[in-house]
């Protein structure tokens, strides 16, 4: 009975006593995510439910007038017949972007994983665009692509009569993936760098003793060690990709015609020019669909295509 | 006895700050700050406007008027966004692209009434013709504090070394037509320097191409605003000899290309007359401003024009609408005329313009700024114009290609805005 006591004592004041010794590591731990769980729900989680609530109106910024609409937003969505167009241009975009980001950055890594004196330099030199200011980027390429820019100067001194880059269809797009992968390739290079260097050397020499050529040892030991970090960049690049704007409105406006009009771009279109705020946020919605379903179906194929990943 | 000391300090203190307080926020309650967003940065402008800002507060000195600078470029939509995120200046400028959009949302506040009962305001010397798109059911919802003609800037240098004739010359000899300036500016096109520029047009702010068109009697759209015209003759003519102009003669700048006169670079601009403050000081060059060329309608002119609205949703409407009567009156109507043409008639003469713009000589004053603004029709504009400009901009880019099919792509265009000219 005394033993009884004696341990039910310490259970009784525990319970009398409101902060425990797991309530104030509660406390303590989310006390260090506030502030970005606070950040999370002003800007991310509360603007999300006004986007769908605004969705479902009208609202007309000069009349002053917010009327519930229902689904009719969503409606408009499956009627518009410049959203196809605009679906297109996007998924272009995303996969030129991925495919050459992703190359390229791969490509820059291995040749940039050598123990060469000033290999820091390149290093530092293909880094460098992701730190600049992504508008002034944009408006010095502007510059270059006009057609009588510097680019088309350049090709002159070798007798190429250069296209007119913005203004064509397929070189306009063309350009602006260019722009976004020079921009943020560095970014992409660095990762796939830190990945490259943690491949254990042994498995190289392993291979090489083996008489596996380059190639192999490149697909059948590289790739997969570092295809955790190619799932991560995928993921960041697509939706990144999803997302370009600025490189856009600076070097294009969307034309010619609508063939680099990409869906955030349309989205501002719609909501800030032609002051549709209730289409516009439907088009919001449905970027957030797309995303969240790409993300999450790129997440499943982890099992599949990553390996080593627990 | 040192508590009693400062019990008493305390109460003195008290004593004499609370009817300060509170006379403080009486004061705080009268004041009435008012904000205008404005799309120019220009220090002399900003200067005229502080001082009619100033003069008001004679009046008036519980009031106070700010200006804010939005980019010219992003203008309206950085306003829109402002009204949305519900911080609506008190007054705005307002294009007049855009004035239908503003006048018929009921977005502005009913100016003619405070007009009227302004002393000596004058309201009904401002022409029919000027406020047309800033009326609604009789009531003026803005009033046009600029009515800017659009004139022809030349570069006498660079034609003459081209052995061109110059358009002075054109005009002395009655041969100032649209066949004639191409034919001079191709001359000088081919000599490596720009032709004729349509300043501002850049292959999207296709609106501007009126100042061409016009010479067509072309228009986007009917009287009414009901239905496209693009595909009518004129329209196709028009644009037909643009394209020519620029893919076949080489006299104006094609897509993708940039070439500034005010640099020296081109022989002719069409560009509204203000920017005559743009002609260089240091490297200057011989200039003229002349009327727009002839067109196979004839004779015709164009004007851009700005409006300055009072929001209804402000909480100082009326005092903002009595501010826009103040800055907008005969006197100081006079004085932003140096820089924003008037449309009241007691400022249109040779006189006042002279002392106003003193770059220009008379007889340019005669031809180009009182004819321009007499007789100009304004730039196009629409409800929902930022769509309607968005569609037809995209359908232009199938012109601005060397083998277009123009009435198929202008067929295209109506296809894509009639119902939204008929909403």
């Amino acid at each position: 009975m005394a033993v009884v006591q004696q341990t039910a004592r310490p259970e009784g004041r525990s319970s009398s006593s409101f902060w425990t010794i797991a309530r104030r590591d509660s406390l303590a731990g989310f006390l260090f995510i506030a502030p970005q769980l606070i950040g999370i729900t002003l800007f991310v989680l509360i603007p999300l439910c006004l986007v769908f609530w605004y969705s479902l109106h009208e609202w007309n910024v000069l009349a002053n007038t917010f009327t519930y609409t229902g689904l009719a937003n969503y409606q408009m969505l499956l009627e518009d017949t410049s959203l196809p167009s605009v679906l297109g241009a996007t998924a272009i975009f995303s996969a030129g972007l991925v495919i050459f980001n992703l190359s390229l950055a791969l490509l820059l890594a291995v040749l940039l994983n050598q123990k060469l004196a000033g290999i820091t330099v390149f290093r530092t030199l293909f880094f460098s665009p992701v730190v600049v200011s992504l508008v002034a980027w944009t408006i010095v390429w502007g510059f270059l692509l006009q057609k009588n820019g510097g680019i088309n100067g350049v090709l002159l001194v070798f007798g190429i009569e250069g296209p007119n880059w913005l203004r064509e269809p397929v070189t306009a797009m063309i350009s602006v993936i260019v722009v976004q992968v020079f921009k943020n390739v560095g970014l992409n290079m660095i990762l796939f760098l830190a990945a490259l260097q943690g491949v254990p050397n042994e498995l190289y020499e392993a291979a090489r003793i083996d008489g596996a050529p380059r190639f192999k040892q490149f697909r059948r030991i590289t790739l997969p060690l570092i295809s955790p970090t190619i799932l991560l960049t995928s993921i960041i690049t697509i939706v990144g990709s999803l997302q370009v704007f600025a490189q856009i409105a600076v070097l294009t406006q969307g034309g010619p015609g609508l063939t680099t009009t990409v869906l955030v771009y349309y989205l501002y279109q719609q909501a800030f020019q032609f002051h549709f705020f209730g289409y516009g946020s439907t088009l919001s919605i449905m970027l957030f669909v797309i995303v969240a379903v790409l993300t999450f179906a790129q997440w499943q194929m982890r099992k599949r295509i990553v390996f080593y990943e627990s | 006895m040192n508590y009693h000391r400062t019990l008493k300090s305390a109460v003195a203190a008290l004593a004499v700050a609370v009817p300060l307080c509170w006379s403080g926020i009486a004061n705080a309650q009268d004041a009435v700050n008012l904000r205008m967003t404005i799309w120019s940065a220009n220090e002399a402008h900003l200067k005229l406007f502080n001082e009619i800002a100033a003069g008001f507060k004679k009046d008036h000195p519980n009031v106070t008027v700010t200006y804010e600078s939005l980019p010219f470029e992003t203008y309206t939509t950085a306003l829109t966004t402002q009204i949305a995120g519900g911080n609506a200046p008190d007054m705005a400028w307002i294009f007049e692209t855009a004035a239908y959009d503003f006048v018929n949302s009921g977005a502005l506040f009913p100016l003619t009434d405070t007009l009227k009962a302004t002393k000596a305001y004058n309201a009904e010397e401002l022409s029919a013709t000027a406020a047309e798109r800033w009326t609604k059911d009789g009531k003026l919802y803005a009033y046009p504090f600029s009515t800017s003609p659009f004139a022809m800037f030349v570069n006498n240098d660079l034609i003459k070394a081209s052995g061109a004739k110059t358009p002075a010359e054109m005009i002395a000899a009655n041969q100032w037509t649209w066949d004639n300036a191409i034919a001079t500016a191709s001359t000088v096109g081919k000599t490596g320097k720009g032709g004729l520029i349509v300043r501002d047009f850049n292959y999207q702010i296709w609106q501007n191409l009126a100042s061409v068109w016009n010479g067509w009697g072309a228009s986007p759209w009917s009287a009414d605003g009901k239905t496209c015209t693009m595909t009518e003759k004129p329209m196709v003519d028009a644009l037909t000899f643009i394209h020519d102009a620029v893919f076949k003669n080489k006299a104006m700048p094609g897509p993708g290309e940039s070439v500034d006169f005010f640099a020296g670079n081109a022989a002719m601009t069409i560009t509204q007359i203000s920017r005559a403050s743009l002609l260089p000081k240091d490297k200057p060059f011989a200039w003229d401003l002349v009327p727009l060329p002839k067109g196979p309608a004839g004779n015709y002119a164009l004007i851009g024009q700005a409006g300055v609205g009072v929001m209804q949703s402000g909480k100082n409407a009326k005092t903002a609408a009595e501010f826009v009567a103040y800055m907008t009156n005969p006197e100081n109507s006079a004085k932003l005329s140096q820089f924003f043409p008037s449309a009241r008639k007691s400022l249109l003469n040779a006189e006042v313009l002279k002392k106003t713009n003193p770059l220009l000589s008379q007889e340019q004053i005669d031809k180009v700024v009182i004819s321009g603004i007499a007789t100009g029709k304004v730039i196009p504009g629409h409800t929902g114009f930022a769509q309607i400009q968005q569609v037809v901009r995209s359908g232009l880019d199938a012109v601005w290609r060397p083998d277009a099919n123009i009435p198929a792509a202008l067929q295209q265009i109506c296809g894509q805005i009639g119902p939204l000219l008929k909403r």
